[in-house]
């Protein structure tokens, strides 16, 4: 008798070597595991993880660092880009990038971003916006848009009182020290597509020596919205988009040529 | 000599400065201890420019003083500032092209010397302060005025060793003016 | 090498590229920012990194990034740039991770002037930034001496993974003296094991002050405490002048007992048997020879350019055993000699008691003093 054929296993999916096989603490509905799983997939198919240190924030994501299987650090309250231009001074042939929420980076990090942007730090940054405070429990951000209730601006954000929503990407991109910063959400799959695209881009950026890049990434909170994770996908595509338009914003032309 | 502390002070850009820098160097360049610290509050942007040189055979404690046994004054506010507080039999060299008046205590050896006019005779206004070194040399001899010229001639920077004769000229002729003015006083 | 004749601030920060400083980042500040031009200068020299940072926040937070690669990091700032930085020594502390940092102090509070001070004292010493941790603090008070400590405080950093400051002020900062500068030490050519260097062929590091049980903090903590218990043990530092048959003791650091140093001396040839007690490490204080001192003479005077924070630490340990007496001058100025020798005198010549209120006896001098426009 011979033994019946063993049938053939292929393996089509699996968890990035990246990614480390923890339950991640966001809440459902959150894209912030969306984001780390892009990142974790670029890293994994550049081949960076074995270079590659990660500086978390200040922020719901202040646990990043449990969930990538890399070297990480964790940064106080906005200073992550400081903290990474501290790294990539003294190990440059590194990979080094930032995870960033929208309080950490376009509030109290305000400085520390624009100068590692006008140094042309050659660092990653990737800087989820969903437009509120997660962790400390829905507070107004830099980025709650017009008219949006929080904890903190209960009436609505008024403009009159609280200024308007700040867009980063846009003004990163006047920085001579910037090879790419570009807009991308986490909506649909469509876009969470172009965003892992945009991710493999911010990090050739770095591996070329090409200066300063960040992706931002529109990202949902049902729990501090009070919708529901699907309405908050929505919210994303109809809200968001129209304040912070999905686009690029500088791309240095070297990016479009093959690497040399 | 157990301890001899000098201040050097005039306007900024006169070389008070890197005048008392020479004395430090030709002090240590001949084994004795020394500190040099310059005055460095907002009256260094434009205003006066002083330095405390001390030069001793012990070890020295504060780098500072506040009754100086020396006195080298470039300017009238410097006379001004140091004259009482100079050490009672202590010395004072005052830069006549800049100042007007005479000494209103008579316990200072002293004398006036025109620096700026000896330095101009040399060609090179900014020589008042070798000039001024120079006689203070001869007023009060803590190191000889040779000591001095090797340690200008081997700290000078290189960017104005060209200037480096006229440095020695200008050190030479304040002694010499002093010198004469000294014997005229004992005369 | 022989001794040649070095600016305070430059020589400085020569001595932290000899250590082996692989990474400077700071800010310009009065009296320090000659420590910052020399660094601009000298380290893309040797190939090491060099940033002016657009603040003192984030120059500290580079040195937490630099400092968590495992390689030798440092800053040098004054005292308002100080305080911008304490929330990145509290991480840098929590993360025990090793960093010099270099405090030229100035007078103050806020934004004061930039005359020579120790008015950080309280802020260095007792640690300054949140949460539970001991600074290391050397307060060297000759430009050779502050040499010698930043070459320690790197090694001392290293060892016990901690944060060292080293303080001095303008005076030390700007004047020039002999020094020996020691020679250039070989970088490393492994990092430590906990460094952050990319996880090649082993399992990832994370570096982080982030305990979010209260369980593991305090396990944290214990372990800070242990290892503070140890440098207490093993790094106390400190220097001594004629205190041998001494009946009255000085103490004062840096600055204050340099000028104190000149008194003591003025008053031996008076005949006055005063000796001087300089601590070099105020943290950790040189508690048991304080204690010790306090056993054998009549009465101290402690110096100091502040209105008397170290006295704080000195009055208990004296234990109400002899008189401690106080003289400081604060604001940016510096005591002259003579004033220091005029106190020795009178505090020679004092039977009385005092009786635990050396600051108000002294403010109430010094005010006289002030008046008078001494």
């Amino acid at each position: 008798m011979t033994a019946p054929a063993k049938p053939e296993v292929k393996v089509v999916f699996q968890r990035p070597e990246s990614f480390t096989d923890l339950t991640t603490h966001y809440c459902p509905g959150c894209t912030h595991g969306v984001a780390h799983r892009l990142i974790a997939e670029v890293i994994d198919e550049m081949g960076l993880r074995e270079k590659t240190i990660g500086v978390a924030p200040v922020g719901c994501s202040v646990f990043a660092y449990k969930y990538f299987n890399m070297d990480f650090v964790e940064a106080p309250h906005g200073r992550a880009p400081a903290m990474a231009t501290g790294i990539k001074r003294v190990l440059p042939q590194n990979t080094v990038f930032t995870y960033q929420g929208d309080g950490d980076l376009a509030s109290i990090g305000m400085a520390e971003i624009m100068h590692a942007a006008a140094r042309g730090e050659n660092i990653t940054v990737i800087f989820i916006n969903n437009a509120i405070y997660g962790m400390t429990g829905g507070q107004m951000a830099p980025t709650t848009l017009p008219g949006m209730t929080t904890t903190s601006s209960p009436f609505g954000r008024d403009v009159e009182l609280t200024g308007f929503p700040i867009r980063m990407s846009e003004m990163l991109a006047t920085m001579d020290g910037t090879g790419y910063i570009v807009r991308r959400s986490l909506h649909d799959v469509k876009n969470i597509r172009k965003a892992k695209k945009a991710l493999f881009m911010a990090f050739e950026t770095q591996e070329r020596g090409l200066g300063f890049s960040m992706v931002e990434l529109l990202s949902s909170c049902p729990t501090n919205w009070k919708i529901d994770p699907s309405k908050s996908l929505e919210f994303i595509a109809e809200r968001m988009v129209p304040v912070f338009p999905l686009d690029d914003f500088k791309v240095n032309p070297e990016l479009t040529k093959k690497r040399a | 000599m157990k301890e001899t502390s000098i201040i050097i002070s005039g306007f900024g850009g006169q070389g008070t400065l890197f005048s008392g820098q020479v004395l430090a160097y030709a002090a240590l360049d001949n084994n004795f201890n020394v500190t040099w610290i310059p005055s460095y509050g907002p009256e260094m942007r434009g205003g006066t420019a002083s330095c405390t040189v001390i030069i001793s055979k012990e070890e020295i404690g504060s780098p500072l003083v506040r009754n100086p046994d020396i006195s080298v004054v470039l300017n009238l506010p410097s006379l001004d500032k140091y004259e009482h507080l100079t050490k009672s039999g202590g010395c004072l060299v005052a830069n006549s092209s800049l100042i007007n008046r005479g000494l209103n205590r008579d316990d200072l050896k002293n004398v006036y010397i025109p620096a700026n006019e000896i330095a101009e005779e040399i060609g090179l206004s900014r020589m008042a302060n070798m000039v001024m070194i120079g006689g203070m040399l001869c007023l009060a001899p803590v190191l000889s005025l040779e000591v001095v010229k090797q340690a200008l001639s081997e700290h000078i920077p290189e960017r104005h060793r060209r200037t480096l004769p006229m440095n020695f000229d200008a050190m030479q002729r304040g002694y010499e003016f002093a010198e004469q003015a000294l014997a005229e006083v004992a005369a | 090498m022989a001794k040649e004749l070095l600016k305070g601030n430059e020589a400085f920060a020569e001595a932290a590229i000899r250590a082996g400083c692989e990474g400077f980042y700071g800010y310009p500040i009065t009296p320090s920012t000659e420590f910052l031009e020399y660094m601009a200068k000298r380290m893309p020299q040797l190939g090491r990194a060099f940033v002016q940072a657009e603040s003192e926040v984030a120059a500290v937070n580079m040195v937490y990034g630099a400092a968590c690669t495992g390689k030798r990091t440092m800053t040098a700032s004054s005292s308002p740039g100080i305080s911008l930085m304490m929330e990145g020594i509290s991480y840098i502390a929590g993360t025990e991770v090793p960093a010099v940092i270099v405090n030229v102090i100035r007078g103050g509070p806020g934004l004061g002037n930039i005359a020579p001070s120790q008015g950080d004292y309280y802020q260095m010493v007792k640690g300054g930034g949140h949460g539970d941790y001991f600074p290391i603090v050397l307060a060297p008070a000759s430009v050779q001496e502050t040499v010698d400590c930043i070459i320690l405080a790197f090694d001392l950093a290293d060892k016990y993974r901690s944060i060292v400051h080293v303080i001095v002020d303008g005076n030390l900062g700007q004047m020039m003296e002999p020094a020996e500068l020691p020679p250039m030490r070989e970088l490393p050519k492994e990092p430590p094991e906990w460094a952050v260097t990319g996880a090649k062929g082993r399992e990832p590091n994370f570096l982080s002050s982030i305990y979010i049980d209260p369980a593991d903090e305090e396990v944290t903590n214990i372990r800070l405490v242990k290892r503070w218990m140890e440098i207490e043990k093993n790094e106390v530092r400190y220097n001594e002048l004629m205190m041998e048959d001494a009946e009255f003791a000085v103490i004062g650091f840096g600055t204050a007992g340099r000028v104190a140093s000149s008194a003591v001396r003025a008053a031996r040839e008076e005949g006055i048997k005063v000796g001087l007690f300089r601590p070099i490490s105020l943290a950790p204080f040189p508690k048991k020879e304080v204690e010790e001192i306090s056993k054998r003479v009549q009465r101290i005077l402690v110096v100091e350019m502040n209105s008397g924070m170290m006295l704080d630490d000195i009055v208990p340990l004296v234990e109400g055993r002899v008189p401690v007496e106080f003289y400081g001058r604060m604001g940016g100025m510096t005591p002259f000699p003579d004033e220091i020798l005029d106190e020795i005198r009178r505090v020679s010549e004092n039977k009385a008691p005092v009786n635990g209120n050396a600051r108000a006896e002294w403010i109430a001098r010094l005010e006289k003093i002030v008046e008078e426009g001494k």
